[in-house]
């Protein structure tokens, strides 16, 4: 390049020295003013800041409220709280342990030494802790928790050699009865970040366990309470001066369920052995009286994070102890919604309390071949809605479910709340499925078929349903139309030494049809109690007017084969089922039962299990064992010692 | 003496390292651990991985203080074109952290805009020194592009306090080049004036809260008012003589935030007063006019600017955080050099100093053997 200046070394470094000179005084003066600022800080403001250095800090410290206790109906205790004692340290008070003349991190180590002589300390706890106490200096940390008793009394004799070690009180959820109505209860568990998104993160500061399942969880915002704190001064050292206010925390309620925990004993006996589900519900309020699903497990299990063998053995465990049948369980209804099938035929005027149906067996669509075979096959004969619901007839059910067209009868089954949520106060609850046209061309881009229909008819097909749903709906039946929502919790009290005031029953839109229609299809439901009914034999010798209806929910498609009980395998069989309530002209109790994979019919299998229940609930045949009140609650203070 | 104990090749090797710079270092250093361990509640463990922090620093100086100017500047293209490239990649498929975009995974994560730290003096260097100087108009804005391209990506992350460390290294070299005065003047003019604009247009909500916090730090005392409020009681409290070292109650207590990192300095200033700032702005002083002292000994052009810019980038990162710490300056992520707990800010400091000291000229009898 021609026209490229030629570079001076000389010029080049002459000027590069001035611009360092330069910017070498410009830089003196720029560190000159930072310096400034500090003498405006550190003489001139010097007063200011030396005085809110020593001012005194305020602290907010938490203070847990007690979780509320959960009762039965009459008073038995189920869910209790008990102490259980704590080890904590605060950095800051250890003083200098190592004797180097210094408190520091170091002095950890040294204490942690002379503790772990006292009380045996696991690496892991350790390791918890120390990661913990390296950020705070001035918080209680907690080392060792559910203390034994001799623990406890190991170090209270040693206390003055382990200062800034304090040993506190906490209390810890407790179930007395263990595995009984543990799907009811449910359980509480640590604090996860997970559940701290769905809380008031201020009032869950101190607390450490919160409400997993069950109505543990469903009504935590009523057991949890409300946090206080005390509201103490620090001074620069952060030690505490003095206590500037201090706010009580609010206990949480105790509740009061409308389960009758002897009920709920009998009913769970009942299922021993067997995968299955009952609620019992009192149809005047709502509310339910007990609500099993078996297996079951032992919530204690759960407090303090479950161990993992105790866990994968609950969840590999093929009949799935955690899984809460009653609500989570959908199963076919089978036969037992014929009864509200046939008020459903009756509104809409389908059919007449007088009309007959000629059951040769079989019922045919007509122009095709397919047969829908009625359970007996010789045939009834000639049957009316009355005869039909006593018999179960299949063949009545198809014709009635044909003629009615899909959509009108699916319509008509959402008012006994069929394929949506009953509302009930538990967590996860399932919604079921009451197909339509809509839905089945939605799920499976397909046409409803008029057969799908004439299934639909005997509570097979698409149709879904949960035990609670069922027994939701027999409250309806047994109320003629009057629909209550199923609660759990039946009162609470807010203080201790207060009555439990009792929570008033959530009303739905009525089922409203002519009384006639109710006490038709009623009267059929008794009949299949008494002599040449499907439950006959359950219904033999009763001190009281039974009204039931049995089903059998088909798990293996029977494509026109012979079902046999004996030859097809356990997971395959059918499922039995029962639904009543009692007594008929003043019901006090609707029950749904469901049997999975049953050796026998739901007349053999679930209406005798049903009959008991309504025995022991409305003849209070509960045994001698019968748990009361104050049995309980001196079984968890004395006998359930947590120290033990 | 002592160079009979060492192998010959390490004597000759330390030849290049300045040794008065070296001394004055190694003093800063040791008043940054002293605060380091009081900052840090007596942790040993974090002093002591601050030392290796530095041995490692040391042991880079005394490898770049070997490299020529000449050698130096050959790389200059190729570390600008990859520390670019770096930082494009960075903007497509980055790992983001709290919201910026700033790391690339490579086995680990690393940080690009770093690298530029060093690269764009080093760019800016290499394009002046094959120009004449003082730099005619065109070559000052060539120069000013290369100073922005790298900005503006690094501005994308966004990464302001690193895209604002990264240009100021490159103002000073094109300052020490001999850009004429009219428009160093201009260039201050048209910075006040686009100053409120880009507050208005062109920041996040969290920076433009950074600097209404810095005019007015008590209005938001529970945000991001409680640093430089807690920072401020800190220093004031400290008073004359401080509070003795590991003595500071302010600091000590869980009140003052990121203490052994970017508010280290107010951790100093409470344990050792007025009178300890007084000495630590002399050894930073010290250390800055060494390092210009040294950088007009270099080599040629390109020493000298490369050797210049470094120092006053060095002056500079003292001055934000010491401006930020005492609530002059908002805050910004830039930890105090050499006192800092941190591992990268430590060996690149200490890794630019070996660079400043190996572009000097090389003495007589290595010129006569050469």
């Amino acid at each position: 390049m021609s026209d490229r200046p030629i570079k001076l070394e000389r010029d080049e470094q002459h000027m590069f020295n001035i611009r360092a000179l330069i910017a070498g005084v410009l830089i003196l003066f720029a560190l000159l003013g930072i310096l400034g600022r500090l003498y405006q800080l550190q003489v001139i403001q010097f007063d200011k800041y030396a005085e809110l250095s020593r001012q005194h800090y305020q602290k907010r410290i938490p203070i847990p409220p007690n979780r509320g206790q959960i009762y039965d109906r009459n008073g038995v205790l189920l869910a209790d709280s008990h102490t259980q004692y704590v080890l904590e340290v605060v950095r800051d008070n250890i003083g200098d342990e190592n004797g180097d003349g210094k408190s520091t991190l170091a002095d950890i180590d040294g204490l942690l030494e002379r503790l772990g002589k006292l009380i045996p300390l696991e690496e892991k706890e350790v390791r918890a802790f120390k990661t913990q106490v390296r950020r705070f200096k001035y918080q209680p940390i907690p080392i060792r928790e559910n203390l034994t008793e001799e623990e406890i009394a190991a170090f209270a004799v040693n206390r003055p050699r382990f200062p800034g070690v304090n040993m506190e009180v906490r209390m810890e959820r407790f179930y007395p009865l263990g595995r009984l109505a543990s799907h009811v209860i449910g359980y509480v568990g640590r604090i996860d970040a997970h559940d701290l998104e769905r809380v008031d993160k201020n009032e869950y500061i101190g607390t450490t366990h919160i409400g997993k399942s069950g109505v543990e969880a469903s009504h935590e915002d009523r057991l949890h309470g409300r946090a206080g704190y005390h509201l103490i001064e620090v001074d620069a050292h952060g030690k505490q001066q003095s206590v500037v206010s201090e706010k009580a925390p609010v206990g949480g309620q105790d509740l009061f369920l409308g389960l009758d925990i002897n009920l709920q004993r009998t009913a769970e006996k009942l299922l021993e052995g067997e995968r299955g589900a009952i609620i019992a519900m009192d149809p005047s309020n709502g509310e339910v009286l007990a609500l099993v699903s078996v297996p079951t497990f032992d919530p204690n299990l759960f407090i303090n994070g479950i161990s993992h063998k105790d866990y994968s053995d609950l969840r590999d465990n093929p009949d799935r102890p955690l899984f809460n049948r009653a609500l989570q369980g959908t199963y076919p209804p089978g036969s037992t919604i014929k009864p509200m099938v046939g008020v459903a035929g009756l509104a809409e005027k389908v059919i007449t309390p007088g009309s007959r149906v000629h059951d040769p067996g079989f019922f045919r669509l007509s122009g095709q071949k397919h047969v829908f075979r009625c359970w007996n096959k010789r045939g009834h004969g000639s049957v009316d809605l009355k005869y039909a619901i006593q018999q179960s007839c299949d063949t009545y059910f198809y014709d009635l479910a044909y003629r009615m067209g899909i959509d009108r009868f699916s319509n008509f089954m959402r008012k006994f709340g069929f394929g949506e949520k009953t509302g009930i106060d538990l967590p996860s609850e399932a919604t079921g499925l009451m197909p339509s046209k809509k839905w089945k061309e939605d799920r499976y881009k397909r046409d409803w078929f008029p057969g799908d229909t004439v299934n639909i008819g005997i509570g097979q097909g698409y149709w879904l349903a949960t035990p609670v749903q069922l027994a939701h709906a027999v409250t309806i039946m047994a109320n003629h139309g009057v629909r209550l929502k199923p609660h759990i919790l039946r009162g609470v009290r807010i203080t201790r030494n207060q009555q439990e005031s009792v929570l008033k029953p959530e009303p739905f839109p009525p089922v409203e049809v002519d009384e006639r229609f109710w006490r038709l299809a009623i009267q059929g439901m008794e009949n299949v109690m008494r002599p040449g009914g499907t439950a006959r034999a359950a219904g033999a010798g009763a001190a009281y007017r039974i009204a039931g209806k049995t089903g059998t929910a088909q798990v293996f498609g029977l494509a026109g084969g012979k079902y046999n009980a004996g030859r097809i395998a356990k997971r395959l069989r059918d499922h039995a089922l029962f639904i009543g309530f009692a007594p008929v002209d003043n019901p006090k109790i609707a029950v749904s039962v469901i049997v999975e994979n049953s050796s026998g019919s739901g007349g053999h299998t679930a209406a005798p299990i049903g009959r008991k229940i309504m025995d022991a609930y409305l003849l209070k045949q509960y045994g001698d064992d019968k748990l009361s009140p104050s049995e309980t609650e001196t079984d968890a203070s004395g006998a359930e010692d947590p120290h033990d | 003496m002592i160079n009979s104990l060492l192998p010959s090749w390490l004597v000759v090797a330390l030849q290049r390292v300045d040794a008065v710079l070296l001394a004055v270092l190694s003093l800063l250093v040791f008043l940054g651990l002293a605060t380091l361990y009081s900052a840090s509640d007596a942790d040993m463990d974090q002093v002591q991985r601050q030392i290796v922090n530095f041995l490692i620093g040391l042991g880079l100086l005394v490898i770049f203080s070997q490299i020529s100017s000449k050698t130096l500047r050959l790389w200059s293209i190729w570390l600008y074109g990859a520390g670019v490239t770096l930082l494009v990649l960075v903007l497509v498929i980055g790992v983001t952290k709290k919201g910026a975009q700033r790391w690339l995974y490579v086995g680990t994560d690393i940080q690009p805009a770093e690298i530029m730290k060093l690269a764009v003096p080093m760019m800016l260097a290499y394009y002046f020194s094959e120009k004449p100087l003082p730099p005619r108009f065109i070559d000052v804005v060539i120069a000013l592009l290369l100073v922005f391209v790298p900005m503006l990506l690094i501005m994308k992350q966004p990464d302001l306090g690193t895209a604002l460390l990264i240009a100021t290294s490159g103002f000073f070299v094109i300052y020490l080049a001999g850009m004429s005065w009219w428009l160093i003047s201009s260039g201050l003019m048209l910075v006040s004036v686009a100053a409120p604009l880009l507050y208005f247009f062109g920041m996040h909500d969290y920076q433009r809260r950074r600097i209404d916090t810095l005019l007015n730090p008590e209005s938001d005392l529970l945000g991001t008012g409680y640093h430089i409020y807690q920072s401020k009681i800190a220093i004031g409290s400290g008073g004359f003589y401080g509070k003795g070292w590991m003595n500071g109650d302010q600091s000590h207590l869980d009140f003052l935030p990121e203490r052994h990192t970017d508010f280290i300095f107010a951790v100093f200033g409470e344990e050792f007063g007025l009178v300890g700032n007084l000495i630590l702005m002399g050894l930073y002083l010290f250390i800055i006019w060494r390092g210009l002292y040294l950088a007009s000994k270099g080599e040629d052009t390109f020493a000298r600017l490369l050797g210049g810019g470094l120092s006053v980038s060095f002056f500079f990162y003292l001055f934000v955080n010491s401006g930020m710490v005492s609530g002059l300056l908002p805050v910004v992520g830039v930890p105090l050099p050499l006192v800092s707990y941190g591992g990268t800010s430590v060996v690149t400091l200490m890794m630019s100093f070996g660079i400043i000291m190996g572009m000097r000229k090389r003495k007589r009898i290595y010129q006569q053997e050469g």
